[in-house]
């Protein structure tokens, strides 16, 4: 009996919303693409820092850097003796990677030299963003300006798995005589060391340990690596909502009026129904799927189009925020994952609030004697 | 068929297909797959501290290595002079250069 009754007024709500088809239809269509951005965002931003979370969840326990007059500087390889001596300290190894500035395609390169890669001086595998950059194929050369000005060649030996390019698209894989060559620097020096500790929650006291020994090095923790994309994608999240923060409020705004101020027609519309027998309740429950009707078809419509555009376009439209000034960029999916968090967070401020403020003006209009409100 | 039908077939329809999102989700966003646990170890044996998301400098490619004491590497959680860095927009010559 009551599921029959609501299923009439839905009935005649539909009809309603019907009769209004134009205004209603651009009302879904703007909310539509506003929960499909918010969306976007959303799920971007969530499956970057879970990416981000488990590829450097294996990252060194500990980087130790060396700075002279504010910069980074090369670490002499000797600060790794003073560090292995601190007690709870397992490994300590000397990293060797560096930046190189490609004039002919204006684009910077990661070198670093791989631990446990066989190859020979000439011989460098690169990333597959690299190697579309510079049109590179297995056994294809790239010429590079050693520190001395000299141009020297190196056979690409392979070229990285396209999987990979969100950790490598930039990099070159180069022997440890081949780096040293190309940039010159001594074999006394690394870029900085990476530490292993034994016991993971003595870390802060060997950082401290380590900042009291040696107090030119800066220490990092792979909880501050974590932290860092943490902040870095909650920025850049942060920063498209607050460009997008006038189309929302907009939004809002439309909808307010749409679902708030409720329009002569309409009042006459409630004031007629009063008359021919219709309680107040009857209206609000009318007014209620009005509100629902729009609110969740807009919000299931526009949380596919998010979910479709991030992990099936590999977010088209936001890339350019984040490519910037980048000549490499990587080709990559991301890895699909909604939590049942995020849809109920993104239900909560999208379909809630337009349910509600659709009831309280009709709750008003429908407790006004209909008299009143046919003639007005 | 009545409207409430046809309403209810969409709704249904709709999160339907929503479930199957989160489905798929769920079951190709596994990250104990094969191609991911290669990224994964490949990371672990560079000993990779950051990803290949932005390259145009030091403190965009390296976020988490940037150093601490210089304008726009203040620090790895600032990476930014708001609003300085974020509308400098590169130039359109610059921009073409991006291969997709």
């Amino acid at each position: 009996m009551w599921i029959e009754k609501q299923r009439h007024i839905l009935d005649f709500t539909l009809s309603s919303l019907a009769r209004r088809k134009g205004k209603n239809l651009a009302l879904i269509a703007v909310y539509v693409l506003t929960v499909s951005i918010l969306g976007s965002v959303m799920f971007y931003s969530a499956a970057m820092k879970r990416e981000a979370a488990l590829l450097l969840k294996d990252t060194p326990e500990i980087v130790v850097q060396r700075t002279v007059a504010g910069r980074h500087d090369l670490m002499p390889v000797s600060y790794g003796q003073e560090i292995v001596k601190i007690r709870g300290v397992g490994t300590v190894k000397g990293r060797l990677w560096g930046y190189y500035y490609d004039p002919t395609v204006k684009a910077n390169y990661t070198f670093m030299v791989p631990e446990g890669l066989s190859l020979t001086e000439e011989e460098i595998i690169v990333g597959r963003g690299l190697a579309r950059v510079r049109q590179l194929s297995k056994g294809s050369r790239l010429w590079c300006t050693t520190h001395d000005r000299k141009n020297v060649p190196f056979r690409v030996f392979d070229i990285l798995a396209p999987e990979s390019e969100l950790i490598s698209a930039d990099l070159i894989l180069i022997s440890e005589p081949g780096f040293r060559k190309l940039f010159g620097i001594s074999g006394q020096y690394a870029t900085d060391l990476t530490v292993k500790v034994r016991n993971p929650k003595e870390i802060l006291t060997i950082v401290a340990k380590i900042r009291q020994i040696l107090p030119d090095s800066r220490p990092i923790t792979r909880e501050e690596i974590l932290r860092t994309y943490d902040a870095v994608f909650d920025w850049r999240g942060g920063l498209v909502l607050l460009a997008l923060a006038g189309a929302v409020l907009a939004f809002l705004i439309f909808a307010w009026d749409k679902a708030g101020g409720l329009s002569a027609e309409e009042r006459r519309e409630i004031g007629i129904l009063k008359a021919i027998g219709w309680e107040t309740g009857d209206v609000l429950q009318m007014k209620f799927w009005e509100g629902l009707t729009i609110s969740l078809s807009s919000f299931l419509i526009g949380t596919l189009l998010a979910y479709l555009h991030i992990f099936f376009t590999s977010a088209a439209l936001l890339s350019p925020v984040i490519k910037g000034w980048s000549v490499i960029y990587p080709d990559f999916r991301l890895t699909p994952f909604v939590s049942g968090v995020q849809l109920a967070t993104l239900f909560f401020f999208t379909v809630i609030p337009y349910t509600v403020a659709t009831i309280v003006p009709a709750w008003r209009a429908a407790t006004i004697d209909p008299d009143t409100v046919m003639r007005t | 068929m009545r409207k409430s039908d046809r309403f209810f077939l969409f709704i249904s329809t709709a999160a339907l297909l929503l479930g199957i999102v989160l489905a798929h989700a769920h079951f190709f966003g596994r990250h104990d797959l094969p191609a991911f646990q290669t990224v994964c170890n490949l990371a672990r044996s560079l000993e990779i501290t950051d990803l290949c998301l932005a390259t145009e400098a030091i403190y965009t490619r390296h976020p988490s290595q940037a150093d601490w004491h210089i304008p726009f590497q203040a620090h790895p959680t600032s990476l930014e002079h708001f609003p300085t860095g974020a509308t400098i927009r590169p130039p359109d010559t610059w921009r073409n250069k991006n291969v997709d």
